[in-house]
């Protein structure tokens, strides 16, 4: 069997690491919490503990990642190890000397067949500081009982069709993603939309579709709410992290649905705090290798950020359903998807921000 | 006349004042010693955190800091045209040396506040910069157009300065121009004025609703027997005990338009089922729960002053021939107003700063502007601005502490 192999191969690069390991230490690692914190849990913090005798604490901080990286590096205190954050954090974390600069090749495993972390990641995985271990995305779910079997939504342009598909929404506090729907649902094209966002009559545009939907929304800030609210039937739509939506869906049999279209996919993954490299090295190898990234890929619908991981991923650990088709990066799903610009938001999140607290304000 | 005038002394010769004075300062020392670690836990938690918040407001290091030798070779420019090479190339440099240290970052973060873009300029051209040859000027500006532009300068060269009252002009809506005139910032920009607004309106009609139910409760506390009134009482402090967090989430279950308030209304035919009302993520929830978890701070400082008022004053009143509501009034009612006015500034004060129950039940139009330096501090992680509106806010709690203390008195605070 082909996973027994790579398994096989996996362990005994191991055990080179393991040999050089301190015994029996505690690693804090930060992470977002919820399913994805859980997912992480049996797929490497379990392995890694059983094998090491560390003891691995979960801290759900990642939402604050980066304001306790720079609170605690300013308090010249820095008490987390390693720290589970976006892409755009990390450039940011990066630039401020918060974290370690990573070099990939020399600290990361080699895929089974031997190719380097180089190539084995996928694009826009290995930052200077950073490297992705999942791809997620935004999307919109909907709860299908609240519309009539033969007319459930499927583009983003129904959640801004209160007509057709009345009831609240829920939509993340926040002017990312939301922008970048309007304007989808206003009829641009996706690959124009961030150059449009660049615009003034771009981004009025993409207010002013939201202005039709405005009455009928609920912002929501934690990643446990959308799911909530759908299963209240507080709200018809919600955007959220598919990941938490599909562990609804299975877990506890909820009856919603993703719509695929136009998801606003993104990465996510380490960084090692400045300081920590030498503490977190081992775990760091053990967790991003090929076989940890397939084992995560069983608990929750995020795909792993390596190719050579994409094989490997099988059915739900608990349920025994195909995780192919929930993955965001399945070609269907992914045929309309967009890819969260991180410079564009960069540049304007601020300025955005704001206009969006003032737009909600009014 | 040599002996009157002569200092008086104790027996062992030394002068009696300065014994005097030396028995005054040891148990001087010795109180100070007793109260030493408050004062020190004081100075720890409490003055320094403020001073350091105070500071952080106008606090404006990053340019000074990262760009000196570009500031220095701005000193005498003219200001009318984009700078010559001599800036570019201590750009360069300053940038180099950014890059080296890694510390690139907290700069980009403070000029694109001012002007959006800089982020990116920066990070850009200090990529860059390895495979720059000189001269740097139309190197760099084609790295990033911002170079080119003459208000990038400007703003680099008004920000040199170590304080910036950029912060506070941000918290009330106004911003700097690259010139540094004053100006409101662009009508979709403004955000903070409305919210302070808010919070204090909303603060008030908090704390009226909590007078206007805690006052009976109170007055029924204050004038049953003690074993019941003792009954009453855990009914107050049970919620009073009960987590924050579990007390917001509850009216969450209560008052959500599937919630349980709703469906009781609906079964009962009050409302339709699809004309559900809307009463919790929207200034009705903040309204509702606040006054809920609030209650006990002004039920508590009336029912202790309520309890002090012996009931023969009623009596008298109503002998003399008063009919009870004017005895309530001109009696009871005025006896009771430091009660009230301790009860109204703590809930006023406590409920300027609530921001937990505001950001879970508020929704978006009953945020306090407490949820807005929450998110500075966090999310934007503009910790200036976060400072600067709770500088403001501290300062509105001061003034109102003042003006309750010259009109009432803090001594009639009491807390049961």
């Amino acid at each position: 069997m082909k996973g027994t192999g790579v398994a096989v191969a996996g362990l005994s690069a191991l055990a080179v690491a393991v040999a050089a390991h301190a015994e029996g230490q505690t690693l804090n690692v930060v992470s977002w919490g919820g399913a994805y914190s859980m997912s992480q849990q049996r797929a490497y913090h379990e392995p890694w503990m059983e094998m090491t005798g560390d003891e691995i604490v979960n801290i759900d901080q990642s939402a604050n990642a980066l304001a306790g990286l720079r609170s605690q590096s300013q308090a010249g205190n820095v008490t987390w190890d390693l720290v589970d954050m976006l892409p755009a954090d990390a450039m940011i974390a990066c630039a401020e000397g918060l974290i370690e600069p990573l070099d990939h090749d020399e600290l990361l495993a080699d895929a089974p067949d031997g190719t380097p972390p180089s190539e084995d990641f996928v694009d826009g995985a290995l930052g200077e500081c950073f490297v992705a271990s999942i791809v997620y995305s935004n999307i919109v779910a909907f709860n299908s009982d609240m519309f009539p079997e033969d007319n459930q939504p499927s583009t983003i342009e129904d959640v801004f069709d209160l007509e057709n598909y009345p009831g609240q929404r829920a939509l993340m506090r926040r002017p990312i993603n939301n922008l970048e729907w309007a304007l989808i649902a206003d009829g641009v094209d996706r690959d124009d939309v961030y150059d449009m966002l660049e615009t003034e009559e771009g981004i009025q545009r993409a207010f002013d579709k939201l202005d039709t939907i405005k009455d009928s929304v609920i912002w929501w800030e934690e990643g446990a709410q959308p799911p909530q609210l759908l299963a209240d039937r507080e709200v018809a739509f919600a955007s959220a992290y598919n990941g938490r939506i599909f562990d609804a869906m299975v877990s506890e049999n909820q009856p919603f649905e993703i719509i695929w279209d136009a998801q606003v996919f993104e990465l996510d993954g380490w960084v090692v705090p400045t300081g920590k490299m030498d503490k977190v090295r081992d775990f760091l190898y053990f967790a991003t290798d090929t076989q940890r990234l397939a084992d995560q890929a069983q608990y929750i619908s995020y795909g792993p950020a390596r190719m050579s991981s994409s094989d490997l991923v099988s059915t739900h650990a608990e349920t025994g359903i195909e995780m192919e088709t929930h993955m965001p990066t399945y070609e269907p799903n992914f045929a309309t998807a967009i890819q969260k610009d991180d410079e564009f938001w960069a540049d304007y999140l601020d300025e955005l921000s704001q206009r969006f607290d003032a737009w909600l304000a009014r | 006349m040599s002996d009157s005038s002569a200092p008086l002394t104790t027996a062992d010769g030394v002068p009696l004042k300065v014994s005097l004075r030396r028995a005054v300062r040891r148990s001087k020392i010795k109180a100070l010693l007793l109260v030493a670690p408050l004062l020190l836990f004081l100075v720890i938690a409490f003055v320094i955190p403020i001073f350091e918040m105070l500071t952080r407001s106008v606090a404006n290091p990053e340019v000074s800091n990262h760009l000196p030798r570009t500031v220095a070779a701005l000193e005498d420019w003219d200001r009318q045209d984009v700078p010559g090479e001599p800036a570019f190339a201590a750009l360069v440099e300053d940038l180099l040396e950014g890059q080296e240290a890694r510390n690139l970052g907290l700069l980009a973060s403070r000029l694109n506040y001012e002007r959006s873009g800089m982020r990116s300029a920066i990070n850009r051209t200090a990529r860059g910069l390895r495979t720059m040859e000189p001269p740097y000027r139309e190197a760099v500006i084609e790295a990033n157009a911002r170079w080119g532009e003459l208000d990038t300068w400007k703003i680099i060269q008004r920000e040199a300065r170590l304080y910036t009252p950029s912060y506070y002009l941000a918290a009330v809506d106004r911003q700097l121009t690259p010139d540094g005139e004053i100006t409101r910032a662009p009508d979709n920009q403004q955000i903070h004025v409305s919210l302070f607004w808010r919070t204090f309106w909303m603060s008030g009609l908090i704390t009226l609703m909590t007078l206007l139910l805690g006052y009976p409760i109170a007055f029924l506390l204050a004038s049953l027997p003690l074993r019941h009134s003792n009954l009453l009482m855990i009914l107050v402090l049970l919620p009073f005990w009960t987590s924050l967090l579990v007390r917001t989430t509850t009216w969450i279950a209560i008052l959500q338009s599937q919630g349980v308030l709703n469906d009781v209304m609906v079964f009962l035919g009050v409302i339709a089922d699809d004309a559900r009302w809307q009463m919790i993520h929207n200034k009705i929830g903040t309204v509702v729960a606040m006054t809920h978890i609030l209650l006990p701070f002004m039920i508590l400082p009336l029912y202790s002053v309520m309890k002090t008022i012996p009931p023969s004053y009623m009596r008298a009143a109503r002998s003399l021939g008063g009919r009870p509501f004017l005895c309530f009034r001109r009696v009871y009612f005025p006896l009771t107003i430091p009660g009230m006015a301790a009860g109204g500034i703590l809930v006023f004060i406590l409920s300027i700063g609530y921001y937990i129950t505001p950001a879970l039940v508020g929704g978006q139009s009953g945020r306090f502007i407490t949820n807005y330096i929450a998110y500075h501090m966090q999310t934007s992680l503009n910790w200036g601005l976060a400072a600067a509106i709770a500088s403001i806010l501290l300062f509105v709690v001061v003034v109102f502490y003042m003006v309750f203390n010259r009109l009432v008195g803090v001594d009639k605070v009491k807390l049961g």
